[in-house]
């Protein structure tokens, strides 16, 4: 039996032992006496959230098909935990043999948000591993990062040994090789980082060096090592349907947030939004192959025994087979009870029938995302959706039963006025006038217009990395503006509004789009004791604020200021194949309330053809 | 047409509450492709129930769940099926048919359940007992000799001074335990800890700094065949 790494005291006096103990369905036990390389694998975030991640499936399903790696899973402690392991000294361990952390080859730490900085320090601090890059000898594991922030990883470059940037199906293999290779022939933890250093889409941070201007801007990025890269080319996979998936997906004993199979059905989006990162940097748009899809479905569903199957892209409805997978899934399983779960579709005819059959119309809610509430600041953001195509959803939805609608929203948005604000609320009531010109006969009661809004943070590679932000008294403001705005409607009964904190956004902003100095704010926040900032009641502003203090960073120079057409970015080292000036042209589009057509409408040239994949290289007439 | 199964947990699973275990064996019949009934509705859910929930820690060689089949099953088949997708901590011993009425369902008819309460030398692992002090043994016929036991029971709802004495059916001291027979089900249900603790109590002992795990060995219903005996049990999966 294995032997558990917290004694039984420890997991009977906190919240959920079963977050700690391993031992799930579909999880991998291996000899380690017969392996050559262990990793851990990490999300840094308390278990629920963390295992619901579809990215860390994939590559635990994608190590451990090799035979000498034995990859293993391990999660942010929570703070009950975290006191206890502090206090007694424990050393953070893998979920499948319970060993530390420290024992491992790898430390892989998947980093999906902002907000999740001060628990990569946690992670590494109580596996016992040096905070800092350059302190770790050779006993110690590498430390990498992988995921969407690390497309700018600098604020993080301190406490990094590499980054993967891109989509980690393609250099993984060559990565692990080469690391056993160096052991065998007797190499320092710095011949490997050298290296890894010359392979495609691994960056190295502390083989780099970047000077500053006076103004505080970047003046240079240059390698220092010779085997480092100028640019580091980003890693896609061109073909996704023959690519891994994982059949056998970790089930959980206790409830996580996705406790579902999860069909990836595409990557990348064809539309791009002008804030949205993901759209740019998961170009091209590349579709699964939908036979492939099926039989996936049929063989997790099976593996795991879920009763819920949920499908994962951007901008759904694009995806060009979605009627006849949808339609499979609801004749396949639904007699079975097994639950749908639809993506947020484009209102139309078929996506009203398919929601009716898989969910109770009563009580289930239409989605939509204008992002914007005029049409101006819709063109602004390239967002093609119209007031008309909102309009005409909610009736056709309304005369079919429906009486729920959500939206979203974003605030502070480049060039918004308190016109565009004012938009919002007037938006939602048109939405609401529209149910009620329904019959009172044949509409259920009154109809139910939730509007929520979040704070624009500009983001790097999107045309609106050359935005400005704003402080935390300006969007409160903007939020009150919307919300004053609602109480002027004639149906603000049936409207309900909510927005995010400032607060948040504003540590976000920074990091977003933040350099190498702040590795030391972060540092100095955790610190003063932040953890799990992404969790409202953790989330502590006032200890960040004296991070910065003590530190002497400016949050204002990082956000504060519209960036010139020359400056440097942290980031542009990085190459995603969407090119600066495709970026920086749309940036001027947008100031002119130019709106560019998607993909399949027409090629726009940004840059990506070159990887020479999904929806570029598509037959276009 | 409904099934009883009988299954056991230990090791790791211990540390898996209730509603997880339940979450474990949804997901178990899915994988097994045990034909389970569903329920009607828009969200159709396993007709399944367990007979006595199992706190977290305690381990057990006697756990019930009945569930409803759309149709019939190999029995043998059954227990081979679900335990190649189960894990370890959670073996199913046995799989029978029960009647189809609601007053067999296993949670109706449950009345007694067994355990064993076995002294650790720490609380920080239940693998290694203690023997018991010498004193014990004389101490215990003492502490079931009295006219009535009385603790302070809490329920969600509720905090009341009842006399458990007529609940502890059995108590006696074993080589590697305290063996316990006690009323289980949802007229009148009595935990060991709780009984524990007021033997400790009663011999001056701090049940905080004393250590036990506790084990369950199998739960009961009275035995129909024997009505006039009230002390006549049988386990569930033998009515
Ligand atoms: S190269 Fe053209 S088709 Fe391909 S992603 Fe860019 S704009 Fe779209």
């Amino acid at each position: 039996m294995r032997k558990l790494a917290l004694n039984d005291e420890i997991l009977l006096k906190i919240e959920k032992p079963a977050r700690y103990i391993g031992n799930e369905v579909n999880s991998v036990m291996k000899d380690k006496s017969k392996i050559d390389i262990r990793f851990a694998m990490c999300f840094p975030d308390v278990y629920e959230i963390g295992m619901s991640h579809l990215g860390i499936q994939i590559l635990y399903d994608m190590f451990n098909r090799r035979e000498d790696v034995w990859c293993e899973r391990v999660y942010s402690p929570w703070t009950d935990l975290d006191r206890i392991m502090r206090d007694e000294q424990i050393p953070l361990f893998a979920l499948e043999s319970q060993d530390p952390i420290k024992e491992f080859d790898f430390l892989g730490i998947t980093i999906q948000y902002e907000m999740c900085y001060t628990n990569i320090l946690q992670v590494i601090d109580l596996s016992g591993i040096p905070l800092n890059a350059c302190d770790r000898s050779e006993s110690d594991p590498i430390v990498i990062g992988g995921g969407p922030c690390t497309y700018n990883p600098e604020p993080l470059a301190d406490f990094f040994d590499m980054f993967y940037i891109g989509e980690g199906e393609t250099v993984y293999d060559q990565l692990l090789d080469a690391y056993k290779e160096n052991k065998k022939h007797g190499g320092s933890r710095k011949d490997y980082l050298q290296k890894a250093a010359e392979i495609e889409g691994i960056y190295v941070p502390q083989f780099y060096r970047t000077e500053y201007k006076e103004d505080g801007t970047i003046a240079s990025f240059t390698p220092t090592d010779p085997h480092a890269k100028q640019t580091i080319q980003k890693q896609m996979i061109a073909d996704l349907t023959d690519t891994y998936y994982p059949m056998t997906p970790v089930v959980p004993f206790i409830k996580v947030t996705q406790d579902r199979v999860v069909l990836e059905i595409q990557r990348g989006c064809i539309r791009g939004c002008r804030f949205c990162q993901a759209g740019m940097l998961y170009r091209p748009t590349r579709e699964r192959d939908v036979e492939t899809l099926k039989q996936y479905a049929c063989a997790m569903l099976k593996n795991t025994g879920h009763e819920e199957i949920s499908l994962s892209s951007l901008s759904s409805s694009d995806y060009s087979q979605l009627k006849e997978l949808v339609t499979f899934l609801i004749e396949e399983f639904k007699d079975e009870g097994i639950n749908i779960c639809l993506p947020s579709l484009r209102i139309d005819a078929f996506s009203l029938d398919v929601m009716g059959k898989v969910q109770d119309i009563r009580k289930s809610s239409l989605t939509f995302a204008p992002e914007a509430g005029s049409q101006r600041m819709r063109d602004v953001i390239n967002k093609g959706l119209t007031e008309e195509i909102i309009l005409d959803g909610a009736g056709q939805a309304f005369e079919g039963g429906w009486n729920k609608v959500k939206l979203y929203f974003m605030l502070g948005l480049p060039t918004e006025t308190k016109e565009d604000m004012k938009a919002i609320p007037r938006l939602a009531d048109k939405i609401a006038r529209r149910y009620y010109e329904i019959p009172k006969d044949k509409r259920s009661g009154k109809c139910q217009i939730t509007t929520s809004t979040s704070f624009f943070i500009p983001k790097p590679f999107t045309p609106f990395q050359w935005a400005k932000m704003y402080d935390t008294e300006e969007y409160i403001a903007r939020a009150a503006v919307v919300k004053h705005e609602f109480q002027e409607q004639l149906n603000r009964k049936s409207l309900k509004y909510h927005w995010h904190e400032a607060d948040v956004t504003v540590l976000e902003g920074v990091f977003a789009r933040g350099d190498r100095r702040l590795s030391k704010v972060i540092l100095e926040a955790y610190r003063l004791g932040c953890l799990y900032d992404s969790w409202t009641e953790t989330f502590d502003n006032e200890k960040w604020m004296q991070a910065f203090e003590n530190t002497g960073v400016d949050i204002g120079f990082y956000n504060l200021r519209e960036r010139d057409q020359g400056e440097i970015f942290p980031w542009d080292f990085i190459d995603i194949g969407v090119t600066k000036d495709f970026l920086y042209q749309e940036w001027e589009r947008a100031m002119k309330g130019e709106v560019t057509p998607n993909c399949r409408v027409k090629c726009s040239g940004c840059g990506v053809m070159k990887y020479k994949g999904g929806v570029c290289i598509e037959s276009k007439n | 047409m409904k099934a009883r199964i009988k299954f056991r947990k230990y090791g790791v699973m211990r540390f898996i509450g209730h509603l997880d275990v339940m979450r474990f064996f949804q997901k178990a019949m899915r994988r097994a492709g045990i034909p389970i009934a569903f329920t009607g509705g828009y969200s159709p859910h396993m007709i399944m129930s367990f007979a006595q929930p199992l706190g977290v820690g305690v381990t057990s060689d006697g756990e019930y769940l009945d569930i409803e089949l759309q149709e019939e099953i190999d029995p043998q088949d059954a227990v081979r099926r679900l335990n190649e997708v189960s894990v370890e901590g959670i073996e199913v011993v046995n799989f029978c048919r029960i009647p189809d009425d609601k007053k067999s369902s296993g949670m109706t008819i449950v009345a007694a359940a067994g355990y064993r309460a076995v002294l650790l030398e720490s609380a920080k692992s239940a693998d290694i007992p203690r023997a018991f002090p010498e004193s014990w043994k004389e101490k215990m016929t003492e502490f079931l000799r009295q006219d009535s036991i009385v603790v302070l029971k809490r329920t969600k709802r509720s905090e009341a001074q009842t006399d458990i004495k007529p609940l502890i059916y059995q108590m006696r001291l074993e080589e590697n335990g305290i063996y316990l027979f006690l009323a289980a089900g949802s007229e009148q249900n009595l935990k060991p800890d709780l009984v524990i603790k007021a033997f400790l109590d009663f011999i001056g002992e701090d049940p905080d700094s004393v250590p036990f795990h506790y084990h369950r060995i199998d739960v009961y219903a009275r035995n129909i065949r024997k009505p006039q005996d009230a002390m006549a049990f049988v386990p569930l999966d033998q009515v």
